[in-house]
Parts: C-alpha cells; sequence; structure tokens
C-alpha cells in the first residue's frame, strides 16, 4: 500500500473514507442551516442564539467543525500535492493550511461555547 | 539507460522511449465536460476555505451579542460586497455540494461508465446553475 508520511491518515484508503463521511456530515449541516435559514424568515437574536444554546446543536456544529477540519486538509492536501511541485513551497503552503485549519477549529469552539 | 528485460520487447522499449511528438500545451487542448467538472470542485473547495473567515465571522458576530447579530443582519441586507461575498459562497458550495453527491453516487457504483460521467458532469452543471440563481434570488 502507497503511504506518504504529510496526508491524514497515512493512506490514500483512510484519507478517501475520511472524506466520504466528513462530506456527508458537512452535507446534512449544511441542509440544516441552509433550510433553518429559508423556513425562519423573521429570525431574530434570542431565536437564533437559542438554537446555538441547545446541547443537541451544539454536538451537531462541533461534529461539522471537526468534519470540515479533517476534509478541508484531505482535500487541501490532495490539491497542494497535485499542484505545488517545488517541496519547500509545498511544505510552506501546507504548514499554513494547517494552521489556519487549528484556527478555524478552535474559532469555532469558542463561539460555540461562548468567550 | 535500464537495460531492456527481454529481446522480444525490444520494439515495444524503444517505441515508448522515442522522441515522440508531445503536447502538453493545455490552451490547445479540448477538456471533455467530466474534466472540467472535476477542477472546478476543486477550485471551489479552495474558495470554500479561504470563505470560512466570513463564515465564522458571522456566526461569531450574530452569535456574541443582539447588536452582533443586527450587524450581520444589516451588512446581509444593505451591503453590497456581503451580498456579493454572501452569493459567491453560497454558488460555490452549491457547486462543490452537487458535485461531492456525483461523487458519492459513483463511489456506490452508479454511472460508472463514460457515457454515465458525461450525463452526471451534465446534471451537475444544471442542478449547480439552477441553485446558483436560486442563491442569488435568496440573496437579492
Amino acid at each position: 500500500m502507497v503511504t506518504n508520511i504529510t496526508n491524514l491518515g497515512r493512506s490514500g484508503l483512510s484519507d478517501w473514507l475520511v472524506q466520504r463521511a466528513s462530506a456527508i456530515v458537512l452535507a446534512l449541516y449544511t441542509l440544516f442551516i441552509v433550510g433553518y435559514l429559508l423556513f425562519s424568515p423573521g429570525l431574530d437574536y434570542a431565536t437564533w442564539s437559542g438554537l446555538f444554546a441547545q446541547t443537541w446543536m451544539r454536538i451537531f456544529s462541533l461534529l461539522a467543525f471537526v468534519s470540515l477540519s479533517a476534509h478541508a486538509w484531505v482535500g487541501l492536501w490532495t490539491v497542494t500535492t497535485d499542484y505545488l511541485k517545488p517541496t519547500g513551497i509545498r511544505i510552506a503552503a501546507q504548514s499554513i493550511i494547517i494552521l489556519a485549519i487549528f484556527v478555524f477549529l478552535v474559532w469555532g469552539i469558542q463561539v460555540l461555547w461562548g468567550a | 539507460m535500464p537495460k531492456c528485460p527481454a529481446a522480444g520487447q525490444e520494439s515495444v522499449y524503444r517505441a515508448v522511449n522515442s522522441k515522440r511528438p508531445v503536447n502538453l500545451d493545455l490552451s490547445t487542448i479540448q477538456f471533455p465536460l467530466p474534466a472540467l467538472t472535476s477542477i472546478v470542485h476543486r477550485i471551489t473547495g479552495v474558495i470554500l476555505f479561504i470563505g470560512l473567515i466570513f463564515g465564522f465571522w458571522a456566526l461569531d458576530a450574530s452569535l456574541s451579542s443582539a447588536e452582533g447579530f443586527a450587524s450581520v443582519q444589516d451588512a446581509l441586507a444593505h451591503n453590497f460586497l456581503a451580498k456579493l461575498i454572501a452569493w459567491g459562497l453560497l454558488s460555490a458550495l452549491a457547486f462543490h455540494f452537487v458535485a461531492g453527491i456525483k461523487h458519492l453516487l459513483m463511489d456506490i457504483d452508479i454511472g460508472v461508465t463514460l457515457e454515465g460521467g458525461v450525463k452526471k458532469a451534465q446534471i451537475t452543471v444544471a442542478v449547480s446553475a439552477v441553485l446558483i440563481i436560486l442563491a442569488g434570488v435568496w440573496v437579492w
């Protein structure tokens, strides 16, 4: 089996599965958020923050953010590995991407549990 | 030059290594539709990642306080640039979503033929075009 030390699961098959599982979570979360916004025309702060105060919504959102982190890394790793051939530039780009994903994840957790 | 494995394969070996004309000028190559939807899937993925800055900003602001919620609402209602970004990101999301569903269908062996690939690429373009227009209607 072909392994690579920089991808998420150290094997293409593992990354393939992670990408599919995270895609399904993200698809469900997207449908939920878009559906919620579409069917709440006069949405106010109390209702919106009330939604995100629910434990199930925080769990669903955190699951989506973690899935997003994995999904973004597998996807952007693939894209950067395909198009950025010079090793130095690729490693630099991938490092920035990992840092950005980490920032988004911590930011997301902070939004969910309030600062 | 590595040694040729067997005498009978020498002609094949020479043909493969011959200096045949190679065209790598992408601007002269007509890409089939599935190739185009594939690259757009990648491009929209990169756009969505960059767009997360706006998504998390809007989520953070809208949940921080009633004033923050009002500022996000106001930006999406009156700020042209905010509307444009929202529409752009919704469009990228729509395409990425539909193309992703196409991938999942292929994973369960639906339409994994040359004709099926072209047809699914056409459906991907058509469905996302409709969703992009609907997203524009939603934003404006």
